[in-house]
């Protein structure tokens, strides 16, 4: 879930063989003891290394196997047809349009998410009353099960039993199938991404302003930084810059990830209009069983994952001496 | 003097200001369970009718509540949820806790390849792996079974990337007092790492139960049986087969679905929020 997270402190703490350590006491018969202590060491850490190897590494190069290949379920033959069907993807105007909405949805979310959760950010960290309280509001979307809520929305935004539509009926804006309506379904998704997401930046934000030192605020103060926008200005705001880029790719990550929402509520439609990559992934590999077809569009899927991770890694460790 | 503090006071939102602002966007996102809580307590009636109020003029949530725990097998998808769950943080902790020992404190050949395996592994979005794991679990005839759902999780990268971090800000000497004092690697790993690094135990297991008791993806891949189901997939092929339209039990469905992680949510706050967010902005 909010796994990639971890790369951005791996990336800033000295590398392993760097750091000093004084575990073999050098009283010891020292070639002896460092060949017990890896024998130990690659005890300890089997059971880890074989599942990784097993449900981690097996699995990537069988998705990049199965997309250069024409393997299908139950079948035993089994040819390489190089890039065939990376080209029947990008020659799919279904896998089209699924890959713009997907673009579309996060282009949404992330500033969205990103604005919003600064934002209620800013204003629990401006005050000291009820904090905990504020932002455990905020962040209760984040932790319960998307399906359900799905389900709660579905009824929120039912076309005429719906609270959405009845309040906009009853102060007479025009009211609408939002979910059916091709125009409508993806925006909608969209929100709701918002609305689950928007705590966790939200956290997010709230954490490096902590991490903001005291002093910066005081020597603003004594530069005659002397409002509180003079001082967002020029002390909370830059500081939070490594943050909000951390915060930027981690979202579009997670926005890239939306499916259970789509899967619940729309099944991509209505026609493709609120098809996104993983419900791709999800219907060509296992309700169609298209397996080269839907292993291109996982190999495409991991490609943007993986590019966003390692810009955030490599952006993260050039800011590492901002502060 | 009184100029300063007049524009900070204009410019700074002033605590009304604050709560004001906070309290609204508070209800709106609260929004979705109010609604999904109020038709879980109302008779069908007054679900079509035009009403607004949020409390039903008719109590109708026994039946609503009722209905959900009974046309659904409810109580069997959140027993799987749970058997599922703790199966999936039991073994993790399991195979990462001796692994990030290894990475943390003692020195041996590959240890920054291994170190390097991790970081890869935390980079791979699970869905990717889903094809190929799917084809490994038919191959081992273990489709359509709680090992289907558990067993792409036994080893989490994410898990042994944080327990590393935590162990390493043990004290080495730690380790050479349990050393001397004749415990084995193994015992140092559950008798004084694992006990001391609890708040990252913690976090992870929040981390690991939360993703797990939420995830629709894989289990909608590997199981058929709705005896099987965990209550995400579960509540959606309730809502797709037997509930439609009937509002009022598949709100209350899903209210007991999210309600477990809501509780403990609000009984735990500061750790939900830490192991959500992995300790991720120090």
């Amino acid at each position: 879930m909010s796994e990639p997270l971890a790369l951005s402190s791996a990336s800033g703490e000295p590398s392993a063989t760097g750091s000093v350590r004084t575990l073999p006491s050098p009283a010891s018969p020292t070639r002896r003891r460092a060949f017990t202590e890896a024998l130990a060491a690659w005890t300890l850490a089997g059971p880890a290394v074989f599942f990784l190897l097993v449900l981690f590494f097996l699995p990537v190069i069988g998705i990049f196997v199965i997309a250069l290949s024409d393997w299908q379920f139950g079948v035993r033959s089994f040819s390489f047809v190089g890039l065939a069907n990376f080209r029947e993807v990008f020659a799919d105007p279904g896998f089209r349009t699924s890959l713009l909405n997907t673009v579309a949805y996060v282009l949404i979310v992330v500033p969205g998410t990103v604005v919003l959760g600064l934002l209620i950010a800013l204003l629990i960290e401006s005050g000291k009353s009820c904090r905990s309280f504020y932002r455990a509001i905020h962040f209760l979307p984040f932790m319960a099960t998307l399906t359900a809520m799905a389900i709660a929305w579905e009824a929120l935004l039912h076309p005429t039993i719906g609270l959405v539509n009845q309040t906009l009926a009853a102060i007479g804006l025009p009211t609408a199938n939002w979910l059916r309506d091709e125009n409508t379904a993806l925006p909608v998704l969209a929100a709701i991404g918002i609305w689950q997401n928007l705590g966790y930046a939200m956290v997010l934000f709230l954490a490096g302003m902590k991490s903001i030192p005291q002093d910066l605020y005081d020597a603003a103060d004594v530069d005659g930084a002397d409002l509180w926008l003079d001082r967002m200005r020029t002390v909370t705001l830059p500081m939070l810059g490594p943050v909000s880029m951390f915060v930027v790719i981690v979202l579009a990550v997670r926005a890239f990830e939306c499916f259970d929402t789509v899967k619940v509520l729309t099944r991509g439609g209505p026609g493709h209009a609120s098809e996104v990559l993983l419900y791709t992934l999800y219907r060509e590999s296992f309700e169609y069983l298209r397996t080269g077809y839907g292993a291109a569009v996982a190999v495409v899927f991991l490609a943007i994952v993986v590019t966003l991770t390692l810009v955030q890694a490599g952006v993260l460790d050039r800011k590492v001496h901002y502060q | 003097m009184s100029a300063n503090t007049r524009s900070n006071r204009l410019l700074q939102p002033s605590a009304t200001v604050r709560h004001a602002i906070l309290l609204a966007t508070g209800a709106l996102i609260l929004v979705p369970f109010v609604w999904m809580v109020s038709l879980s307590i109302k008779p069908p009636g007054e679900i079509f009718g035009t009403s607004f109020s949020f409390w039903p003029a008719q109590f109708y949530g026994i039946e609503n509540y009722t209905k959900a725990l009974t046309e659904a097998p409810l109580p069997r998808y959140m027993g799987n949820g749970i058997i599922v769950c703790a199966t999936i943080l039991a073994l993790q902790i399991l195979f990462c806790a001796p692994c990030a020992y290894a990475l943390a404190k003692l020195r041996f050949l590959g240890r920054d390849l291994l170190f390097g395996m991790v970081l890869i592994g935390l980079l791979l979005p699970h869905q990717v792996l889903s094809l190929p794991l799917f084809i490994l679990g038919y191959q081992l005839g273990i489709l359509n079974t709680y090992a289907a759902l558990i067993f792409p999780y036994v080893v989490s990268p994410f898990g042994i990337f944080l327990f590393r971090q935590f162990f390493k800000t043990i004290p080495d000497d730690v380790v050479h007092a349990a050393r001397l004092d004749g415990l084995s690697e193994l015992a140092i790993v559950w008798r004084i790492m694992v006990p001391m690094a609890l708040p990252a135990v913690i976090a992870f297991s929040i981390f690991s139960v939360v993703g797990h008791w939420n995830d629709l993806f894989w289990p909608l891949i590997v199981v058929r049986d709705q005896s099987l189901m965990p209550p995400p997939l579960g509540i959606m092929v309730f809502k797709n087969e037997e509930a439609g339209n009937d509002y009022g039990p598949l709100m209350a469905a899903s209210t007991l679905v999210v309600l477990p992680l809501v509780i403990a949510f609000l009984a735990a706050q500061k750790w939900f929020v830490e192991g959500m967010t992995g300790g991720a902005v120090k």
